[in-house]
């Protein structure tokens, strides 16, 4: 199928084309950074593309003629992500933001082909000269919500409408569950997959079946309000994603789990303008600022607003860890000791669910 | 209720975007016109229904500027093919891009803005039946619309001088025209009427499905209608069949992940595509049917002779 993109492409090819043929392009592409954005949504997505656009903007805003910046949206994941990254390359971008795991392996690739250009993977975990990556501890989020959720279930079914069971997704489905239990040890997990990230309808569809099957909590890792929305109009609980989607619960969005990506954008950016950037790994959580969470609704009982408060502070200030010990797989196996912290190179490859996810993981 | 029920009734929602959609390109494609723009003009209705509902707060305002602007974008395809004889299937691939590309900029404004959900039948006592009263007697008035739309399609092709002419033009066109029949115009309007199908089919999603507005957020159902017409043989009542069958394993597939199914998730996101074809290549395996009830000047260019 053919999309917006490829025209915004084949039109900024053509401008190339004519700078190279016609104008000299000596001096301007020394002091003007040119940096670009894939993104896996529409930047109208209001979730994970939306806020990645507005750090663009953001970066935009504090450099002003210092930098172009360019987003190309709606990019699939996998073969055709390389096809989009070696074009902006040609193109004179020195610097390239791939925002989602599934360009993992393009990113790397096309970073080989390009050693000048600098990329930056977001939720990756493939580093090398020129690539960097950096993420969001999302799963500390979970701990919160898990613990909001503990106290707010009536019937102990959550309902998870997630995208892909990939680490990322799994390690906020396991951080959610293990807060949850503490205050619920009988509680269930219901997880659905709709295979992707962005459609509304499916998230929407995923929800309604969750709670069909009696879920009173709905938790989401996709990009759109849709099953937000679905809860407000079924009047069971729902935490946002990515972007604060209280607007679609005004009564039933117990806080959402805010992506902040705009410090680390215009950190990276000003990097580059210094020449002192380099290949790191970042890893930012409610402490960085990169996650926050909106003030917990109003129509929550003001106690269990302050245990969610607590939760957030406690794992804010590194005094809890979401993946404290003892954590124990659905086999029964001790993945984390009692007294012990999971570390962050097993949290970043988590493929296995903790007690209490129903349903199983095929790796 | 439920869980079969709730199965029943989310499979009759997602299915009403889908068969209002294939509904109105199975008119557009049956008098001769392949316009490959629905998923453009579903998204056109979408944003523009949105729009209007938001700004009036009257959804019955919303769903109505929602069919006119798949209208004007079928008419723009029209004009285009019909009249300055351009290639179908390339104008209609650029009404999707077109279609996507301007929701987006006109849609700006909305993001992040909810609305209510459209109001369901409720008769007291029969709503309450089990099973068929909310499939039946609870939905919302666009449900029975779709379905009022489809049978009354069917009648109008089968039963109707009307439609009699209009497949006429689109099995044979220069016959048609020898005739004396208004090749352009007939064809003309059946692609309008594609176009307001659409349109409905989009604000479905924007109004009554999820009520929201979010860029490309019919999510390639266009294309999935359009499938649909041609793997129902050109057949209202297949369609139907069709879309609630493909509903049906949509909305099946994530009770199944929820109730813990241990199949990987991926193979079940295929399930309703795979399913549908089957049962509906079954249904429809002789290829001489099929072969008449495909139009035989589908997508050929009209240039009128003498």
């Amino acid at each position: 199928m053919i999309k917006r993109r490829d025209f915004i492409i084949g039109a900024g090819g053509a401008v190339a084309a004519t700078s190279v043929l016609g104008m000299p392009r000596i001096a301007r592409a020394a002091d003007k950074l040119k940096a670009a954005w894939i993104l896996v949504g529409p930047s109208g997505d209001m979730g994970y593309s939306y806020q990645h656009d507005l750090g663009r903007l953001a970066v935009q805003k504090e450099f002003g003629d210092r930098v172009e910046t360019h987003k190309v949206e709606s990019v699939p994941e996998g073969a055709d992500c390389e096809r989009v990254l070696t074009q902006l390359a040609t193109q004179g971008y020195g610097l390239i933001f791939t925002t989602s795991f599934g360009y993992m392996d393009q990113t790397i690739k096309v970073a080989k082909n390009f050693p000048k250009v600098y990329f930056e993977h977001a939720t990756g975990y493939k580093r090398s000269k020129n690539v960097a990556t950096y993420n969001i501890r999302f799963y500390e989020g979970r701990t919160v919500q898990g613990t909001l959720a503990g106290h707010l279930t009536k019937s102990g079914i959550v309902g998870y409408v997630g995208s892909i069971p990939i680490p990322e997704v799994i390690m906020g489905i396991d951080a959610f569950t293990l807060a949850f239990r503490k205050i619920r040890p009988d509680g269930k997990i219901k997880v659905i997959y709709v295979n992707g990230w962005f459609d509304p309808g499916k998230e929407a569809d995923a929800a309604k079946a969750l709670i069909d099957q009696g879920a009173d909590i709905i938790c989401q890792h996709t990009d759109s309000p849709a099953p937000v929305q679905t809860a407000e109009a079924r009047g069971v609980w729902a935490f946002g994603q990515s972007s604060d989607m209280a607007k679609f619960g005004p009564t039933h969005c117990v806080t959402s789990n805010v992506d902040n990506w705009a410090p680390y954008y215009i950190q990276r950016v000003k990097m580059v303008l210094d020449g002192t950037w380099k290949s790191t790994d970042t890893w930012g959580g409610l402490a960085s600022g990169m996650l926050s969470m909106p003030t917990f609704n109003i129509h929550v009982p003001e106690n269990i607003r302050a245990d969610g408060m607590k939760a957030l502070e406690a794992v804010k200030s590194g005094a809890r860890h979401p993946f404290d010990g003892p954590v124990v797989d659905k086999k029964g196996v001790t993945k984390v000791a009692a007294g012990k912290n999971m570390p962050d190179s097993e949290i970043a490859g988590l493929n296995w669910y903790t007690q209490g996810v129903e349903g199983d993981l095929r790796g | 209720m439920h869980e079969l029920t709730a199965i029943l009734v989310s499979m009759v929602l997602s299915a009403t975007p889908l068969l209002l959609a294939a509904a109105g390109e199975l008119v557009t494609e049956k008098s001769g016109v392949l316009n490959l723009g629905v998923e453009g003009m579903m998204i056109g209705g979408a944003v523009i229904g949105f729009a209007v509902a938001w700004t009036t707060g009257s959804p019955a305002l919303g769903f109505t500027a929602a069919a006119l602007a798949g209208v004007a974008l079928a008419a723009l395809f029209g004009v285009l093919t019909l009249f300055f004889l351009a290639n179908q299937v390339a104008t209609g691939l650029a009404l999707t891009i077109f279609g996507l590309g301007l929701s987006a900029l006109i849609g700006k404004p909305y993001i992040g803005k909810p609305l209510p959900s459209l109001p369901q039948l409720y008769i007291p006592g029969v709503t309450d039946i089990p099973v068929i009263g909310p499939l039946i007697f609870g939905q919302d008035a666009i449900v029975y619309l779709s379905v009022a739309a489809t049978v009354a399609i069917g009648w109008f092709l089968s039963r109707t001088r009307a439609g009699l002419i209009l497949r006429s033009v689109g099995e044979n066109h220069d016959a048609a025209h020898a005739l004396g029949y208004p090749v352009r115009r007939i064809r003309f309007l059946a692609v309008l009427f594609g176009g307001a199908m659409s349109g409905l089919g989009g604000a479905y999603l924007s109004l009554a499905y999820t009520p929201l507005w979010s860029e490309g957020m019919t999510a390639g159902r266009g294309w999935i209608a359009l499938a649909l017409v041609v793997f129902a043989t050109w057949k209202p009542w297949r369609l139907l069949f069709g879309a609630y069958l493909f509903g049906f394993f949509s909305i099946a597939q994530l009770h199944a992940q929820g109730a813990g199914v241990s199949i990987p998730p991926e193979f079940l996101s295929m399930l309703p595509y795979l399913a549908t074809i089957l049962v509906l290549v079954i249904i429809s395996r002789d290829a001489k049917r099929i072969r008449l009830n495909a139009p035989a000047a589908l997508g050929k260019v009209f240039r009128a002779t003498a």
